[in-house]
């Protein structure tokens, strides 16, 4: 009977060393990626497409590839709710999980983005905000963690006017020409305007500016005084709600749809889908196609869903938000990568990663090799460039699907940069930052 | 001197300068003040049979929006769905009233609103859970079309949903006013104890009152979440009718109706003619503040029941 014990007791320490074993040796081939999601909350229609985007994307590069290199993708949600204090909480909680603690954060909320900055340094976890959050954080030598590429909302905003003006025949067109932007009363929603009032003093069109408070259930009030005003061209910086109400306002109004754009985080499905018909017509920018027609969502489809298109398309496959997600969860994964070509393939540190992402380099032939042919465009970040300002597109919804309507519009540097350059230096100044020589 | 022209000078003479366009702000702000009404009158409802002020009725608002959508997603037709979405409302009352409200009898009001506030995550958790998170699209056939009469643009839906609010008060004011059961109603307001007493058979009064708040929830969650997609921020909506109701006063249906008014029109006007002297958006707060002033002047609303209290 005693022997019996002390066989079991045996077996169990052996189970037991053996396993913690196996786990650290586990754990030190994987590369731990936190996921702050936002599934619950006014704004889940838009969370849950980008929260599925990532889970899907790490699954596919683990069960497609076998990991990056051979090291595998761990990554855990946390429900932010699209609030900020729980964002840092959430943060926090999972900065130091896996072997080497988060490889980088993808905090998808300017909100988040702006209480993280100053964390970046401290943590060495750096932040890549794709095309949100802080815009002059695009000046590298300033913001040495945070990356904001391929574009932001200053460029953005320089696109979406060269794309009036080469609608309207020209610069020299848009001298009186009514514009009025429509935005969500946020940090996130008042980005643009700066880049907009110089282009305004610039190039002489009259710009107004008409805030709406979150979470924009009611608008009446702003498209009353848009139908006063009467604009020849609306560019929205809406998100959640705010979006697919404007939408239906303007529809009611008789506003010509074409004549309304939002910008990239307002031309998602879940925004003109609940307007119905009078979203036909409606534009918005774009820096990555919508629709399921890529080898990457064949491969989702093959590797996630067993071939059940049906069971892709309910976890979003294919949908503006979703799409967008591959793109971010992409460049994460190729910074990895890129951080593995000088460090060696084991996982990376924090530190690391954010020398991958000053050296990315995705070039066509790598996006043809990742199934993301024409899905994007190339980039190639530098130290003093965290932007890239890459170009964009302008879609339209007619009703089932986005398509193109515009070339790529690439936006315009020599107003944007000195822009950018100067709100870093004031905020280097503020900080007591000495920025890099880059 | 800018301020004061700013202030004081501009807006009126904006107004008087384009008195159609005024004509229309006013209107637009009368049908927008009719949408809060719909869901204020939840909250005077239950406020007014049991003196618990349900701080998660735009929870219920979401929760039976939700619940129609849900079920014509799978294939019930409109009308089904709706006699389904009303007899879930009930039946929530049934529950509310067996296992939160019967055990708290007698409680303090402050008692009563917490466990409100406890069913508020209740509901929305439960309603996201059952039927999902996704903005769902509610379309029950209401029309939607703009017109334009004598320059003011009016539009289908909002003279639609006036509609549905007066056809709601005028029900409600004579069931509250000329039935055996709204006389019920009134008297356990007053008080619980007493209304026991004379025989009111108060765990009946409360699932009817909360099964009748519960359809106008549904009513209300029909008409906002055709307006802009079912999701979770219609339970926001609750936060608009908060001004409305210390307007019009927490225990009366037609006040409900005027403050939603005054609250509706008044934004409208502050938002377009004062709003650009701070910077626009200001018609969240400025609601909040007219009800404030409300508050010091009239703190039982327009027409609710003055306070006495006995010393």
């Amino acid at each position: 009977m005693k022997f019996r014990h002390l066989l079991l007791a045996t077996l169990a320490v052996a189970v037991g060393v053996t396993g913690v074993f196996a786990a650290k040796v586990a754990a030190a081939a994987e590369q731990f990626i936190p996921m702050l999601v936002y599934r619950t909350g006014p704004y889940a229609p838009s969370g849950i497409p980008v929260a599925n985007g990532f889970r899907d994307y790490y699954t596919l590069v683990n069960k497609r590839d076998g990991g990056i290199n051979g090291v595998k993708v761990t990554f855990e949600e946390c429900e932010t709710k699209y609030n900020t204090k729980l964002g840092v909480e959430c943060y926090e909680k999972l900065k130091n999980k896996g072997s080497t603690g988060a490889s980088l954060v993808n905090p998808f909320s300017t909100g988040i983005t702006y209480q993280l900055i100053p964390k970046a340094p401290v943590d060495k976890i750096p932040i890549l905000s794709m095309g949100y959050g802080r815009t002059a954080a695009a000046d590298g030598r300033v913001f040495k963690w945070i990356f904001n590429f391929p574009t932001t909302y200053w460029s953005q905003a320089s696109a979406f006017i060269k794309y009036v003006s080469r609608k309207e025949g020209g610069w020299d067109k848009l001298e009186g020409v009514k514009i009025a932007h429509v935005y969500h009363n946020s940090a996130y929603g008042k980005e643009a305007n700066p880049t907009l009032k110089v282009l305004a003093k610039k190039y002489g069109f009259k710009l107004t500016l008409l805030a709406v408070d979150h979470p924009g259930q009611e608008q009446k009030a702003t498209w009353l005084q848009i139908r006063r005003l009467k604009p020849k061209w609306i560019f929205m910086s809406g998100w959640g709600v705010m979006n697919s109400v404007a939408i239906k306002e303007a529809a009611a109004i008789n506003y010509p749809m074409d004549h309304f754009v939002g910008n990239w985080w307002s031309g998602t499905d879940a925004d003109v889908i609940p307007a119905g018909d009078g979203a036909i017509g409606y534009t918005s920018t774009a820096f990555h196609d919508a629709g399921i027609g890529f080898k990457v969502h064949d491969d989702i489809i093959k590797y996630i869903y067993g071939g059940d298109l049906a069971k892709a398309k309910e976890n979003n496959i294919g949908e503006v938000l979703y799409n967008r997600t591959l793109v971010n969860a992409m460049f994460g994964i190729e910074a990895i990568r890129t951080a593995m070509g000088k460090f060696g393939n084991k996982p990376m540190t924090g530190e690391q990663v954010r020398w991958g992402l000053e050296n990315l380099d995705i070039t066509e032939a790598r996006l043809k090799e990742l199934g993301m042919e024409g899905f994007t465009k190339p980039i190639k970040v530098s130290c003093a460039d965290h932007e890239t300002m890459g170009p964009l597109r302008i879609q339209q919804w007619d009703g089932k699907k986005w398509s193109f309507i515009s070339d790529w519009i690439k936006p315009m540097r020599e107003v944007v940069r000195p822009m950018i350059e100067k709100a870093a230096a004031a905020y280097a100044k503020e900080q007591n930052i000495t920025p890099r020589a880059c | 001197m800018d301020l004061v022209n700013v202030l004081f000078i501009a807006p009126f003479l904006d107004m008087a300068d384009a008195p159609v366009f005024l004509a229309e702000v006013v209107i637009s702000g009368v049908l927008t003040g009719v949408m809060y009404s719909l869901v204020a009158l939840g909250f005077v409802l239950i406020f007014k049979a049991s003196g618990v002020f349900n701080f998660a009725q735009g929870a219920m608002v979401l929760f039976a929006a939700l619940t129609l959508v849900g079920l014509m997603e799978r294939g019930v037709p409109v009308w089904l769905a709706l006699i389904g979405t009303a007899a879930v409302m009930v039946a929530l009352a049934f529950v509310i009233e067996r296992v939160m409200l019967r055990p708290l009898i007698n409680q303090e009001g402050i008692i009563l609103f917490m466990a409100t506030i406890g069913l508020d995550f209740l509901l929305q958790g439960v309603g996201q859970i059952a039927w999902g998170s996704n903005v769902k699209v509610l379309n029950i056939g209401i029309p939607n079309k703009s017109f334009e009469v004598g320059g003011i643009l009016l539009n289908e839906f909002d003279l639609f949903a006036a509609l549905i609010a007066a056809v709601l008060v005028g029900v409600l004011a004579v069931f509250f006013q000329k039935t055996a059961i709204g006389r019920a109603l009134r008297a356990v307001a007053d008080d619980h104890q007493a209304a026991l007493a004379v025989g009111i058979p108060l765990k009946t009064i409360w699932v009817i009152v909360w099964s009748v708040a519960g359809i106008v929830a549904l009513v209300a969650g029909i008409m906002w979440g055709a307006k802009s997609g079912v999701q979770f921020s219609l339970s926001l909506i609750a936060l608009k009718s908060l001004p409305v109701l210390i307007l019009g006063g927490f225990t009366s249906i037609p006040g409900a109706i005027i403050g939603g008014l005054i609250i509706g029109v008044g934004e409208k006007i502050a938002e377009i003619y004062w709003g650009p002297a701070f910077g626009g958006a200001i018609e969240g707060w400025f609601a909040y503040m007219l009800a404030l002033v409300f508050l010091l002047f009239r703190p039982q609303g327009l027409f609710g029941e003055r306070i006495i209290e006995r010393v």
